[in-house]
């Protein structure tokens, strides 16, 4: 666990991405007024078989990165790596056979498949386009692929709506593995789901990482759920990675103090536990990414700000253990 | 003598395709100055229980088939409308889940706020704006003066939020009836919401219905928690007891499936099959399909809540027998 690993050590490698959405004003004289900065210089990397879970605060940019990764928005800056190949400047034929090792599971299994497709049509598209296998194996591929996420293949002729939401979760982790990818984008897949059915989801998750050595970004922000899920955990606030290592490192020793404000603030179902520590309560909410805040995008709300944290944007330090983050005041806090 | 009681509630929705019982005898009471959880996963009637005492059941479809809901010797569920209008809205309030959703966005929120006021309180316009700015300023809206001239969309989720609690609370209720009024806010705001409960709580000496599915902000919020299952009670407990020893396997379930709770790594508990369908006449125990532990005498005969030990409820009719320790 020491330095930085070299290029070539990622199956998936984002270099200093932005995202920014152009804001426009008036119509003839139309002309850019500012940029929403969604992803503002993310670098990550993602290994073979590794589970990343991202979390953060809604608006921090973790569903445009998410995106972003996939080329859905075009970015702005940067570069996003698969296996080496800088993905934004692939051709339009390259992305398409990149996209079979690239693939991305939605939140909300009620909006993500399409209700006119029975199950078996949405999971034999994906492997009839990208010429898996001939016409007449889609109906064992099917019912393979639906064994794998433990789905009765008697239910391949059933629409969205016969199955409830864990089931329907189940179908579009089915048709994000039917081009057997390498790494999956899961962009809150348990948020939606009841807590018994979210602990099915997240061990068939589990299950099929290991057993298909994939990797997944898993992005989230309910830290227990990442906790358990992930092998390293990235931190996000107003589109930078504030904080990133080993998921129990991050977690329950975290160092930024963004990050200790989240834990904090997250209930533990254990009534001697959360009645007796300090909550530290985050004042405000988080700053418009229109116009961020100078310096340290954190500082407003920080407990710990100096006239230093205004200056410069801090970058990710080493802190041990293959554990970073972002802060200024590191050393001194700890 | 409780704030509230409330005896085998019965709200039942009928449909084309069926009845379904969204609450099937619920029984249970509120404290004066209580916090009483109400848990459960989505369809368990956490939130027609609420709907149900706040006279909010669309009906038809819905109809309240029986029970009652005592609130300081009246009946909420049979007293003639005038009554019920007095109490509703006055000294019982509630905050739903979605802020965005739930405040009007036509009217400034200054009139949003004085509007229970205006109907219960028999103050001027004058007296009614100043008690509502107050009352922002005491939920934590800086600039309350200006800020209450604005409409709903000039506010983020989090202070929406604070301004439906100023509504709620600007009558000085006796009890507040929360709908999971966190589940559309992230942590920190999340957390800022909870503390602002409990510091109006305190001030205004009030007892609170929380509904919700989040374990882990029953177990620093409430006093008492009852877990519902497909329209019924289940378990009934103080916090501390009902996290140290759960009596009904449903809670030891919902427990053993909460990743928080287990160390990582290890496969998460998960409940076998799905929660049951409302609609279908259920005879004995709703739970028995998908326990480990069931038995003939499960399915026999609804379970009723029974006291097993001093304040601890549970209707479970195998738990003397049954060890729930992992």
């Amino acid at each position: 666990m020491s330095g930085l690993p070299q290029t070539g050590d990622y199956l998936l490698e984002l270099r200093n991405v932005k995202t920014h959405f152009p804001l426009y004003k008036g119509f003839l004289l139309r002309r850019q007024i500012g940029a929403v900065r969604a992803v503002d210089g993310v670098s990550l990397g993602v290994r073979e078989g590794e589970v990343l879970g991202l979390v953060g605060e809604s608006g921090c940019g973790k569903s445009t990165l998410a995106r972003t990764i996939l080329q859905l928005v075009p970015t702005t800056g940067g570069a996003v790596l698969l296996r080496g190949r800088n993905l934004s400047e692939a051709t339009v034929a390259e992305m398409r056979a990149c996209r079979r090792d690239l693939q991305m599971i939605f939140q909300d299994p009620y909006a993500s498949l399409n209700p006119r497709m029975t199950v078996h049509a949405c999971l034999a598209e994906p492997l009839l386009v990208h010429g898996i296998c001939g016409p007449k194996e889609v109906d064992a591929q099917v019912a393979e692929l639906m064994g794998l996420v433990g789905l009765a293949p008697q239910f391949a002729r059933k629409y969205p709506h016969e199955f409830s939401g864990g089931q329907r979760q189940r179908i579009a982790i089915a048709r994000a593995l039917a081009l057997r990818p390498r790494i999956v984008i899961a962009d809150e897949p348990v948020s939606a789901l009841d807590v018994s059915i979210q602990a099915q989801i997240l061990n068939l998750l589990s299950q099929l990482c290991s057993r298909m050595n994939l990797a997944l970004v898993f992005i989230a922000h309910d830290l227990s759920v990442v906790r358990h899920i992930s092998d390293r955990v990235a931190v996000m606030y107003l589109g930078k990675i504030v904080e990133l290592g080993p998921a129990e490192e991050v977690i329950d020793r975290p160092r930024h103090p963004y990050t200790r404000a989240l834990v904090s603030a997250i209930p533990v179902p254990n009534p001697a536990i959360e009645r007796s520590r300090q909550r530290i309560v985050l004042a405000g909410d988080p700053p418009s990414p229109i116009n961020p805040p100078p310096g340290c995008a954190f500082h407003p709300r920080c407990a710990y700000a100096q006239d230093r944290c205004r200056m410069a944007a801090p970058a990710l330090t080493p802190c041990g253990d293959g554990h970073e983050a972002a802060c200024v005041r590191l050393d001194e806090l700890a | 003598m409780p704030l509230l009681t409330v005896t085998d509630l019965r709200t039942h929705f009928h449909t084309r395709n069926g009845v379904y019982r969204a609450v099937d005898g619920a029984s249970f009471s509120v404290e004066r100055g209580e916090t009483l959880g109400i848990v459960g996963e989505s369809g368990s009637g956490k939130s027609v229980t609420c709907y149900s005492i706040m006279g909010l059941i669309p009906q038809p479809p819905g109809r309240i088939e029986g029970g009652s809901a005592m609130f300081d010797g009246v009946d909420l569920l049979r007293c003639p409308p005038t009554v019920a209008r007095s109490i509703r809205g006055k000294r019982v309030s509630m905050i739903f889940q979605d802020p965005m959703t739930s405040l009007n966005p036509f009217m400034r929120v200054s009139e949003q706020v004085i509007e229970p006021l205006m109907i219960h309180g028999g103050v001027s316009r004058k007296q009614a704006l100043a008690r509502a700015q107050e009352m922002l300023e005491a939920v934590g809206i800086n600039d309350a003066a200006q800020r209450m001239r604005s409409y709903p969309h000039e506010f983020s989720g989090g202070m929406r939020q604070r301004v439906m609690i100023a509504m709620a609370l600007v009558t000085r209720p006796e009890l507040l009836i929360a709908d999971e009024p966190t589940t559309a806010l992230d942590v920190t705001v999340q957390a800022q919401i909870l503390e602002l409960i409990r510091t109006m709580q305190r001030e205004l000496g009030m007892a609170v219905i929380f509904v919700t599915h989040d374990l882990g902000i029953v177990a620093g919020l409430c006093d008492r928690v009852q877990v519902m299952y497909a329209g019924r009670i289940v378990e009934n407990a103080s916090t501390e007891d009902l996290f140290r020893s759960p009596l009904h396997p449903y809670t030891r379930a919902l427990q053993r499936s909460i990743p928080g709770l287990q160390p990582k790594g290890r496969e998460l508990f998960t409940i076998p099959g799905l929660p049951p369908d409302v609609s279908k006449r259920m005879d004995g125990c709703a739970f028995a399909e998908r326990c480990g532990f069931a038995a003939d005498p499960c399915r026999a005969a609804v379970p009723s809540l029974v006291e097993a030990q001093p304040g601890h409820w549970h209707a479970c009719v195998r738990s003397a027998e049954i060890d729930l320790e992992p």
